[in-house]
């Protein structure tokens, strides 16, 4: 029962990562309709640059905010630069300067910080709960990314739902033209999707690292994993993603825990493909239709 | 001086002209229908005015002002509405986030939403629905409402009727006839229902093969037995 419980724990902390990643993918898709597959390396340059800043100054909070503000910018560049030239083309056209973009982007960060994995300091404590004499696999760390995930996905579905600025964004997503033709600027819209996805990308870059390491290829598990949660949650929900995320990270854990790690990559692709056959829509799909 | 000008208006999809030297113009509170059959080059002539099409040559003026080269967003911000073939709703909003999408860029100085329906009572018993669930006609007032929005001065109406029936056609004609008679809008009206369009409208053009064939008093033009005959099918 105590490991049921470590299990659930660990499920919950995990998967709160994988729904921030979910988060990102969802909110490009809704703003852009394009699934970012170098969301993975996005988040990778960021946290390495995070990395840098707090190994120089010592300041853990001062590499998270130049981290975001670096996603933020990188989100912004990405898509003025790459992105706008395949937007409004076939989607394959976007998949395919997304994954050249990681590419790329793995690369640099080779060239730059080097290709072996670095630690990385959690932002609070990872050490779990005395709960009763027992410590329990659950740190004052996880709370905070708990809490962020459930911060992250409230704040996006308020701006998408309840702001004129989410309606313009959903509008020059599903309709460039005639979102244009209603007075809104469709290229900032989807600059401002890029960036803030870029900007909620680098949060989960931030949470992960001090898990599996910073390295040009270490997030790319998380990808796959925040790719899968967000299609559980349908894609296009954010509060679909945030629960996607958790229910993947339990099914992993559970996996894990009581078959072996090894197993842990094989089951999300078997939870992917099942998802998908069944359920196309993902569990929380409001639309029947799918565009990828 | 006429609210809006084209002035030898031409614009060519790569070596075809759709759109061949075209002159009207439509005063405040008129209607001006353009009519001709499919491929005649009137949808084009309305995306060129709006801005989505690069014409070749020619000018559009809206008050005076040229907005050859203005861009699409820009343009509705000088007070032109263009509604689109196939009524541009997006199906993924609900209605009422269509109406409010019209009036943003005006912010506080959009119409009330009250006003939209109370203009179209159907739209504010489907307020919460999603666009996709709305019938043709529904569409077609939502996709006119949400024009509305932004207080234009001229309105770009393409083929408002399109497959709509004929009692909500006659509906839809009613209503474009208010806007222009009380609103003062200025009208640049497409139709392939040259009847209809021609039973409300002051002056009308006919084009094909993208030039101007006819111009005339709406009246004269119904009258015309050739031009009906060979242009407008009634």
């Amino acid at each position: 029962m105590t490991r049921f419980i470590d299990l659930t724990l660990n499920g919950i902390s995990t998967g709160a990562i994988y729904a921030v990643v979910a988060l990102a993918l969802v909110l490009i898709w809704r703003a852009t309709r394009i699934v970012n597959f170098a969301q993975g390396a996005m988040l990778m340059i960021t946290t390495f640059i995070a990395s840098s800043v707090i190994s120089s100054s010592g300041s853990y909070w001062l590499g998270f905010g130049v981290a975001l503000v670096c996603g933020l910018v990188l989100g912004a560049v990405v898509e003025r630069v790459l992105m706008r030239r395949v937007e409004g083309g076939p989607p394959l056209n976007a998949v395919i300067v997304a994954l050249g973009l990681l590419i790329l982007l793995e690369a640099i960060a080779g060239m730059i910080w080097g290709n072996t994995p670095r630690s990385f300091p959690p932002a609070f404590s990872i050490q779990g709960y005395d709960i009763g004499g027992t410590r329990v696999l659950f740190s004052p760390n996880d709370t905070f990314t708990v809490l962020v995930v459930i911060g992250v996905a409230l704040v996006l579905t308020a701006v998408f739902r309840g702001t004129a600025i989410g309606l313009k964004m959903r509008a020059a997503a599903f309709r460039p033209e005639v979102a244009r033709m209603l007075g809104v600027r469709v290229g900032r819209m989807l600059t401002l999707g890029w960036a803030l996805a870029a900007l909620v990308g680098s949060l989960a870059g931030l949470l992960v690292a001090p898990e599996i390491f910073v390295g040009p290829n270490q997030f790319d598990p998380i990808l796959v994993f925040g790719f899968t949660a967000a299609v559980l949650g349908g894609l296009d929900s954010f509060a679909g993603a945030a629960v996607g995320g958790i229910l993947l990270g339990l099914a992993l854990s559970y996996v894990s825990g009581y078959e072996g790690s090894s197993l842990v990559t094989l089951a999300a692709l078997v939870i992917l493909i099942v998802v998908l056959m069944i359920r196309p829509g993902g569990l929380f799909s409001s639309t029947q239709e799918r565009r990828v | 001086m006429a609210l809006l000008e084209i002035e030898d208006l031409t614009t060519d999809y790569g070596p075809v002209r759709a759109v061949d030297d075209v002159t009207l113009a439509v005063e405040q509170g008129s209607i001006t229908a353009v009519l001709g059959a499919n491929g005649a080059g009137k949808t084009t002539l309305l995306r060129t005015i709006s801005g989505l099409e690069q014409p070749s040559a020619g000018h559009v003026r809206l008050d005076g002002q040229e907005l050859i080269g203005v861009r699409v967003e820009d343009i509705v911000r000088r007070g032109l509405a263009h509604v689109p073939e196939g009524r541009g709703v997006i199906a993924e909003l609900s209605t009422e986030e269509n109406l409010r999408l019209g009036g943003l860029w005006r912010g506080a100085d959009a119409v009330a939403l009250s006003d939209i329906y109370d203009l179209f009572p159907l739209l504010r018993e489907r307020r919460s629905q999603l666009a996709a669930s709305l019938s043709g006609g529904e569409r077609q007032m939502l996709s006119i409402g949400r024009a509305l929005m932004a207080r234009p001065r001229v309105l770009l109406l393409d083929e408002p009727s399109l497959g709509l029936a004929p009692i909500v056609t006659a509906q839809i004609m009613k209503l474009i006839s208010t806007l222009a008679s009380e609103r003062g809008l200025a009208v640049l009206l497409v139709e392939q229902n040259a009847r209809s369009a021609l039973s409300i409208a002051e002056r009308g053009v006919v084009l094909n093969l993208g030039r101007v064939v006819a111009e005339d008093a709406a009246g004269a033009l119904a009258a015309d037995e050739g031009l009906r005959a060979a242009y407008l099918g009634f």
